[in-house]
């Protein structure tokens, strides 16, 4: 099977996660979106490895997993210090870096 | 033109794949969005075993859908919004903007398949993804980013305190 298919859907993918980040104003629903995006990513990772039978792909993947978790704690960590000073997590209402 | 497994296999992970994930920007629930980001986290991960990266389907549902999503799913509870903050639709113009941007690079991603050198697969040898190949990998040719990442889990975890505690 071609692996054009599998870049066609992770570019569908991504696509689906930067209208989510582009429109939602949600902050949780964003931060999803972006995950959305990053797997995405491994998922172009994944396919030109198995096209150029190298594990390079399959390393970097791995480095991608390690990052979005690391990014899921300290936004999550973010949203809710927000939170707390604003009551709100919708990102339209938070526009000033000082009160 | 016959049809084998894996192409079955691929779109019976695809569609799927591509239901939830329009989900996770539809919901206006936090907590469905969730739902539907795990449902599309285990599709996925199908379709990496597709690809032959067994390890990372494993990681995926293991951190991803596991460790992560818990912790989206913690922080929903924690935040206990209420109903106001559902009602709240996105402006009319942002949308359109937003789907102009996302129309703009799907067309500069196709342009960029259509370029790329996808050719002919290669044979794999057979312990192609496995966790013996891929740490071998991880531990010779990166291994200073495999080092630099444990530096950096550990500047999340002290972060995430940092920033999430309100005194400490």
């Amino acid at each position: 099977m071609p692996v054009e298919y599998y870049l066609w859907l992770a570019a569908i993918l991504f696509g689906i996660g930067l209208l989510g980040v582009l429109t939602k104003r949600n902050a949780l629903i964003l931060m999803m979106s972006v995950e959305l995006m990053l797997n995405a990513a491994n998922l172009t990772f994944l396919a030109f490895a198995r096209r150029s039978g190298d594990l390079a792909g399959h390393a970097i993947a791995f480095f991608v997993i390690a990052v979005a978790a690391a990014e899921a704690a300290v936004g999550l960590a973010v949203v809710i210090a927000i939170y707390r000073s604003r009551g709100a997590i919708n990102v339209d209402e938070v526009r000033v870096l000082s009160e | 033109m016959s049809v084998t497994a894996e192409q079955v296999t691929f779109w019976v992970f695809a569609i799927p794949l591509v239901a939830t994930a329009i989900g996770v920007i539809v919901s206006r629930s936090p907590v469905y969005a969730a739902m539907n980001l795990v449902a599309a986290f285990f599709f996925l991960a199908g379709i990496y075993v597709l690809l032959v990266a067994h390890l990372i389907a494993f990681m995926q549902i293991l951190v991803y859908a596991g460790a992560v999503m818990v912790l989206f799913l913690f922080v929903i509870m924690l935040l206990s919004l209420g109903d106001e903050h559902l009602i709240k639709e996105p402006r009319r113009a942002m949308q359109l903007i937003g789907a102009l941007g996302v129309v703009l690079l799907v067309a500069v991603l196709a342009s960029a398949i259509a370029q790329a050198r996808t050719g002919e697969l290669a044979t794999l040898t057979a312990d192609f993804g496995t966790v013996k190949a891929v740490g071998r990998v991880l531990y010779t040719q990166f291994l200073l980013p495999f080092e630099v990442t444990s530096l950096l889990l550990l500047v999340a975890i002290v972060g995430a305190v940092v920033v999430a505690k309100e005194r400490i």
